[in-house]
């Protein structure tokens, strides 16, 4: 088979703007570069963009209006507002919050932060699928848990949570729920209401929006303070004047993930399967990361046993296929993924993991070509690794 | 973010294998990242007459075992022991810094089966 061109398959890593994005954010560049604050006319065009944008995002989550959506400069923010603007305003009702072991750095290191300020944290284990516990929530949960903020799905293993009872078993104390929804969003339907969530992070990147946007949608009374002090732009809850083009970008993007998305994951669902069992049953000693079914539709997240990541990265790049890996050799702090070894899996097992995203570019042929060279890849490693069994190396 | 020596080395790596009857065998595991290397040598006169690794790790890992078997092939055993992990970093023309570790294995490897080998003489020279 022929290389049929570059192959990008990462896109938890960064998407590409969809061209309709880009089209509908030109002119807020070029002509409408009014603050949406100023009082006078150039002002008028830019906040009536920010407000339609809201209205899109709103609309893609259910919320019950549009003054419940703050914008930010991305997830990273949207996590920080969340987990420390409300940890702070509510410091007088509890000084305990609860998260999950397997979250984002953006909500694990916010959460360390506020450890060193005299508020208690528990990291609630997963099982080997990724999914939170929910015994151990019901357990942790007490009467000063002021916040739970758990992911809608990974991004690395694909694992979708049971957000629904996980809202109801928090609600039954008094705690807010928090969902990271960055590696979800545009992909599967969130519903804040009927699920029950508090407080959710958004992204446009992972949308096929512009880098650089993000929201937070907060409910209607729930008890937050800013943590950028400023203007007051945002209800207050986001000084600092609004990123328009992007956010006008950030509004496209939600409104055609409303339109297009339950053809499009039906679509990569299928890529999705294809790629995975192709590579289970191409590759001996080739495992699943994540959960088989409650899984997002873009993620094959595959280990490969003997053999480490980045060589399979290198490998793969060489014949033109973007991936990534959560093996300790790939990491700026060269230690395995924490989601990975969350899930049970030992050092040398993380080490072969590699993570396939799909996106709206991908095609089948791309999956078909991806499976076939995966087999030579990985045993031209095997070949060059002292743990792969010797019985393994005669019949490959 | 390799030189292209490095990927070359990735690439074709030379004297990938083991030696079934090695006069030494050196295995070292990286501390760093969970990485594992062997190097197996066969010794004549003093010389380092064969050498070949296999390596868990990632492309640097496996390029810088790939090296230090070229440079240390043909080499008197003293001469062998000399070679640190910036010759081997060196003749891959440069690593990036967070993978300089790596090369360590390799050196490291070397030296335990330098060590091996004269410990087998040793015990060897005892039982004669
Ligand atoms: S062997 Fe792990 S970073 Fe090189």
């Amino acid at each position: 088979m022929s290389v049929p061109r570059k192959i990008y398959m990462d896109h938890t890593a960064g998407k590409p703007i969809d061209s309709r994005v880009l089209e509908a954010m030109l002119s807020y560049m070029k002509f409408f570069y009014g603050n949406p604050f100023s009082i006078h006319s150039f002002g008028e065009e830019p906040r009536k963009a920010l407000d339609e944008a809201r209205i899109k995002i709103a609309e893609l989550i259910n919320a019950e209006r549009k003054e419940s959506i703050i914008f930010t400069s991305g997830a990273t923010e949207s996590n920080n507002l969340a987990i420390k603007g409300v940890a702070n305003r509510n410091a007088d009702r509890g000084k305990h919050i609860i998260t999950s072991s397997i979250e984002h750095m953006s909500v694990l290191n916010p959460c360390k932060f506020l450890k060193t300020k005299g508020f208690n944290v528990t990291f609630l284990p997963v099982d080997s699928y990724g999914v939170i516990s929910l015994e151990s929530l019901e357990r942790e949960l007490k009467d000063d848990t002021i916040l739970v903020s758990v992911q809608y799905a990974n991004g690395e293993i694909g694992t979708i949570q049971p957000i629904k009872e996980i809202s109801e078993i928090v609600h039954r104390k008094n705690a807010y729920l928090h969902v990271d929804a960055t590696a979800a969003n545009g992909l599967i339907p969130i519903d804040v209401r009927k699920d029950g969530i508090d407080l959710l992070t958004l992204s446009s990147n992972d949308m096929y929006g512009p880098k650089g946007v993000g929201a937070l949608y907060i409910r209607e009374g729930v008890r937050i303070e800013p943590i950028l002090h400023g203007g007051g732009q945002e209800r207050g809850l986001r000084s600092g004047t609004e990123n328009v083009p992007g956010i006008v970008g950030f509004g496209k993007a939600a409104e055609i993930a409303k339109k297009e998305m339950r053809e499009e994951s039906e679509r990569l669902s299928r890529l999705r399967d294809k790629l995975i069992r192709g590579l289970l049953e191409s590759v001996p000693y080739s495992f699943l990361n994540g959960h088989p079914t409650m899984r997002l539709p873009d993620n094959a997240a595959v280990r490969f046993s003997f053999i480490e990541g980045e060589s399979i990265l290198l490998s793969l790049d060489m014949m033109g296929v973007a991936a990534s890996s959560g093996s300790a050799c790939t990491a700026k702090t060269l230690e395995p993924s924490h989601v990975l070894m969350a899930t049970g899996l030992k050092h040398e097992e993380a080490h072969g993991s590699v993570l396939f995203t799909l996106g709206r570019q991908n095609t089948e042929e791309e999956v078909d070509y991806v499976i076939s060279i995966m087999p030579d890849i990985v045993k031209r490693l095997r070949a060059i690794s002292p743990l792969t069994p010797k019985e393994l190396m005669s019949n490959v | 973010m390799y030189s292209e020596k490095v990927m070359e080395h990735f690439k074709n790596p030379r004297n990938m294998g083991e030696i079934k009857d090695a006069d030494g065998v050196g295995t070292v595991g990286n501390p760093v990242c969970g990485d594992m290397m062997t190097i197996y040598i066969k010794v004549k006169d003093n010389r380092i007459e064969d050498i070949k690794f296999k390596t868990f790790g990632c492309g640097a890992a496996i390029a810088t075992s790939s090296m230090i078997t070229e440079l240390a092939k043909g080499k008197a055993l003293e001469e062998a022991l000399k070679i640190t992990r910036k010759d081997v970093a060196d003749a891959l023309e440069g690593l990036p810094p967070i993978k300089m570790h790596c090369s360590n294995l390799a050196a490291d490897a070397l030296k335990l089966a330098i060590e091996d080998y004269h410990k087998k003489q040793k015990s060897k020279e005892g039982a004669s």
